[in-house]
């Protein structure tokens, strides 16, 4: 377990506990500075210092719900018999598939990708879904990046693209990259020129100096003018009439880009889930990449899940490739678009369907969910879902970061630490995981025994 | 542990043992408990070794194995795992490989070469924690790492106000912290040049790096000394300024002169060995630089050698990366804050290139002239070099040179005719081979039980069939057994192990942490309390003695 700091409190409040340096991990920004003060008698959390309205709510709102731990056709049993079950069912399976994880720590990410390998299945993040195109775009150009202390500490240019961080990532601004001063950003905001290029004005617009509306679906075309100007070549004279930006926009934004000490582009769903995808993300880091020839430039995709780069960590050091990894031959094959959950379900193939964290059912395409309520699920999570309530097999896991310990990875890769606040009714997911994983060897060696 | 309980008797071999001065004689090696012994009972079980060579599992003390840098080249080339996957057995997971392997396959692949011990050369103190979790899932081999502190801002500040002693202390405090078994300089200052400077570099060694009122080689003659006078058990581990760049000959000289009078490590050499202008043709410096060597017995060096084919950038020191850049090839540079840089590129080294022509006779040349096979020790700064899977081919080169002059034949003509390959035909023998794989690099580790196979070793033993192609040789262990287990027999996996985790834990003044600690609050984008890497990632670990513990080791626990 982690050397969580706590300190109880005296005798005539023996109930109450303070967690220091607790980590939120309602969202990628995975800020370590949360003081939560925790009433042990009710298993709550009563405060929340230093946390957003995003955090706050993630954090006070959370209860032990009376629920069980474990369902199969919404009917309660036994830990042991649900995880036989769900064993069973992944082991009988001829096309199983996992999907969710990044909401739960490396340490279940690695068991769940460990069962994968051996029941030769599919295991994919939901980075499929959201930053997906941006690891696409990756493999292609590479990336130019810093973690965000350095943000804080150097960059005197920052740019936002295609995200609203004032609401997705409260304290994206605060804590790192505006108004925070840095080494060589004595005076915070004041030192640095912020930037902020959507398709509207969003609640994220006050925080700039600046403002860029590009035409919905322009953002491919104004990234490639960019480069262009960059580079000293020419561009459509029509730019504007295409991207709706003015060529003295452009110019003036190049000239800056060109001229900073340290820039920073960081880039939102708005950018990877709009049309061009990968494309965009490409164009966006072959920018950032472009811009070293006259200075310090990095980019940064605006990651949303709390541990969906851990999701994209693990899966990369164990497979060799961040998403939608199939092993149906034995080795990981990896194919977006054709081991990505959304497609797989779409057409059909998959025969058994493990969701960790995740709720598909509730926002996957009609044709997924459709597909995904004929085969057998099992599912594991905090919270009843949509998911949870139609699968064979459920489990109520413990919360992560607020029950449980473990390793999340921040948006910039920061590993961190978790410390939990109080104890939990339910098992982690490492725990279900594992007691499943134990189950499928034996019924592996079982099987061998009985071919012989 | 039960599982280390069987008890062996590896019979007949020809045991090279250079630690304890035994050359190919024919002897029976006993294992129980995960260790060499004296004595076995009746029940032991005999592995016929007749014919075969029985040498101590090599290590590995310089490649990049692990953590951020790694998993992004793995998810930058996924051209390189297509074209060699590597499929799971019964006992082992699968996995992909290329140059940069996922971490199944590089445990499995590195146990395939006999190599039972690794040590990831360069890891930010911030991504320490990463660096664990991927040794959990990088099976059969022992590892650990030497944590970048070359370029950390506290200390640089510290330096600049004269504080010397809180300078010791806080390395103390940061090896322990991070969980390293050293410490490890890269391209001392360029931090502040390549973030702060507009991507620009650090070109001599004497040039001031603002605003911290210190050269580059005061830099790192403070660490050099401080890491010495701490009793780490392996000394500092320096890659050089000026890493690439012809004439960086000077550069290397001035920078061992800087550490007389104590330890030091001097990593990858080969890259550090180019004698020319800046800016021309590269010409060989080997015998500058290993005449420097051979007589300085407090330096001790890896070569880091190159060989043609796929290899990868992979490196600490990002300006080199760009620097090597070009037709705008996919580029990775990673900022880590008040700590590091980083640089990943695929690079593939051509026998038809005069540059990369000379890069490989170099490193074979500065191996040939060697003197002291106990301090110039093998590799190849994988993946920089090239991949650790070249390591077999590399040995024959060092072992053959009928095979050298045929390969001579067909690499650049230009490069060949201007180094001094062709005229050394000296040839490493497997005594030697020993040496500079397994026996040096354990004792500049400050491994005790490694590298060796006398009693109380730890019983990590590679058996190789004696091929007079020594590449076919070294390619192929017909046993490899770690910590007492028979992992492969007859070149198959029959097992599986996870390996020990290995770092070091130097004293230090705790009252050290009020110094960094509001450092931290101003520049770090993390809280203090959850920077230190706890115990509970340790897991199966043992910690390295120091120098003046007299040698006991730690058995780790959590």
């Amino acid at each position: 377990m982690s050397e969580t700091k706590t300190t109880e409190a005296a005798a005539d409040e023996p109930n109450i506990r303070i967690v220091e340096d607790a980590t939120c991990t309602f969202c990628g920004c995975v800020c370590d500075d949360m003081e939560l003060t925790v009433d042990l008698d009710a298993n709550r959390i009563t405060k929340a210092k230093n946390a957003c309205v995003l955090g706050r709510a993630w954090f006070l709102q959370h209860g032990i719900e009376d629920h069980p731990q474990a369902m199969i056709d919404g009917r309660e049993v036994p830990l042991e018999e649900a995880m036989d079950e769900a064993a069973r069912i992944l082991h009988e399976a001829k096309f199983p598939i996992t999907y969710g994880l990044s909401d739960s720590p490396c340490e279940a990410q690695r068991v769940a990708v460990a069962i994968n390998d051996l029941v030769r299945g599919n295991i994919d993040t939901t980075t499929s879904v959201c930053h997906g195109p941006s690891g696409i775009a990756f493999q292609g150009v590479g990336e130019s990046t810093a973690t965000l202390g350095e943000v804080k500490n150097r960059a005197d240019l920052v740019i936002y693209w295609g995200g609203n961080p004032a609401e997705s990532h409260p304290r994206h601004f605060t804590r790192y990259t505006v108004t925070p001063k840095g080494r060589y950003i004595p005076n915070g905001k004041k030192d640095r020129y912020v930037v902020l290029v959507d398709i509207r004005k969003t609640p994220s617009s006050p925080v700039a100096d600046q403002t860029i509306r590009v035409k919905p679906g322009r953002d491919f075309e104004l990234l490639w003018a960019l480069r262009a100007l960059v580079r000293g070549r020419d561009i459509s004279p029509d730019i504007e009439g295409i991207t709706g930006v003015s060529r003295e926009t452009l110019d003036e934004l190049v000239e800056r880009m060109k001229n900073c000490n340290f820039g920073v582009l960081f880039f939102g769903m708005g950018l990877t889930m709009t049309r061009g995808r990968h494309f965009n993300s490409g164009a966006l880091l072959a920018l950032a990449t472009d811009l070293n020839k006259y200075t310090h430039f990095v980019a940064k995709p605006v990651r949303g899940h709390g541990n969906v780069t851990g999701a994209d960590n693990v899966v990369s050091w164990q497979t060799g490739y961040p998403f939608g990894v199939n092993f149906h031959r034995g080795y990981p094959r990896f194919n977006p678009g054709e081991y990505t959950t959304v497609d797989l379900l779409a057409r059909g193939d998959a025969d058994a369907a493990m969701m960790i964290a995740t709720d598909p059912a509730s926002n996957f395409p009609k044709r997924a969910i459709e597909n995904l309520k004929k085969i057998p699920v099992i599912s594991l999570d905090a919270k009843p879902t949509y998911t949870s309530r139609a699968a064979r097999v459920a489990f109520m896991v413990a919360t992560y970061g607020i029950n449980t310990g473990g390793t999340v990875y921040r948006m910039d890769d920061v590993p961190i630490t978790l410390r939990p606040a109080f104890d939990s009714p339910f098992p982690t997911d490492e725990e279900v995981l594992t007691g499943i994983h134990t189950r499928l060897k034996a019924l592996r060696a079982n099987g061998r025994k009985k071919a012989a | 542990m039960a599982e280390n309980s069987v008890e062996l008797r590896i019979k007949g071999g020809k045991v090279y043992d250079p630690a304890n001065g035994i050359d190919g004689e024919v002897r029976d090696i006993l294992v129980r408990d995960g260790r060499v012994v004296d004595k076995v009972s009746e029940k032991a079980r005999t592995i016929n070794a007749h014919g075969m060579v029985v040498m101590p599992g090599a290590v590995d003390i310089h490649c990049h194995i692990a953590g951020p840098k790694v998993n992004l080249s793995r998810k930058l080339q996924p051209e390189d795992h297509r074209l060699d996957v590597h499929p799971g057995t019964e006992v082992t997971r699968s996995g992909v490989g290329g140059v940069t392997p996922s971490t199944f396959a590089t445990g499995y692949r590195y146990a395939t070469l006999g190599y039972t011990t690794a040590f990831d050369a360069a890891v930010p103190p911030l991504a320490a924690r990463h660096v664990i979790e991927e040794f959990h899932d990088t099976p059969v081999i022992d590892k650990g790492f030497y944590v970048l502190l070359g370029n950390n801002m506290f200390l640089y500040d510290l330096l600049k106000q004269g504080r010397k002693q809180d300078f010791k202390e806080a390395i103390a405090w940061w090896v322990t912290a991070a969980r390293a078994a050293g410490v490890k300089l890269v391209n001392a200052g360029s931090d502040e040049f390549w973030k702060g400077r507009r991507n620009d570099n650090v070109t001599d060694v004497n040039e001031d790096i603002d605003p911290f009122d210190l050269t580059p080689l005061q830099a790192t003659a403070a660490f050099i000394e401080a890491v010495d006078e701490l009793n780490l058990p392996h000394p500092a581990h320096i890659h050089c300024n000026n890493l690439g760049h012809s004439g960086n000959v000077q550069t290397t000289l001035d920078t061992m002169k800087a550490a007389e009078g104590h330890r030091a490590h001097i990593a990858h050499v080969q890259f550090h060995s180019y004698a020319g202008e800046l800016g021309k043709r590269v010409q060989t410096g080997s015998e500058a630089i290993i005449d420097y060597i051979n007589t300085h017995e407090n330096i001790t060096t890896d070569i880091g050698m190159v060989m043609f084919g796929k290899a990868t950038a992979m490196t600490a020191d990002a300006p080199l990366t760009w620097m090597l850049r070009f037709k705008d090839t996919k580029w990775v540079n990673a900022d880590t804050e008040c700590e590091s840089g980083c640089g990943v590129m695929p690079f593939t080294y051509q026998d038809t290139n005069y540059t990369h022509t000379m890069q490989w006779a170099i490193g074979l040349e500065l191996f040939l002239l060697s003197k002291d096979p106990w301090r110039v020790m093998f590799s190849t700064d994988h993946p920089n070099g090239a991949s650790f899977q070249t390591y077999p081919r590399l040995i024959r080169l060092l072992m053959d040179r009928g095979f050298r002059a045929e390969m001579m034949k067909n690499v650049n003509q230009k490069a060949i005719s201007t180094c001094l390959l062709p005229q050394l035909d000296r040839e490493y023998s497997l005594s030697e081979i020993a040496i500079i794989t397994r026996a040096a690099p354990a004792r500049a580790l400050g491994l005790v039980n490694k590298g060796h196979l006398g009693a109380g070793a730890d019983a990590d033993i590679t058996v190789y069939t004696d091929d007079e192609n020594r590449e076919h040789m070294f390619n192929a262990p017909r046993y490899v057994i770690k910590a007492g287990k028979l992992i492969i027999e007859d070149h198959e996996f029959v097992d599986d192990h996870i390996g020990r985790f290995l770092h070091t834990e130097p004293e230090h003044d705790p009252a050290i942490e009020d110094q960094i600690r509001p450092f931290f609050e101003d520049y770090y984008s993390i809280r203090f309390n959850n920077y230190r890497v706890d115990a509970s990632y340790l897991h199966d670990h043992e910690v390295i003695p120091l120098r003046n513990s007299g040698g006991k080791r730690k058995k780790g626990s959590k």
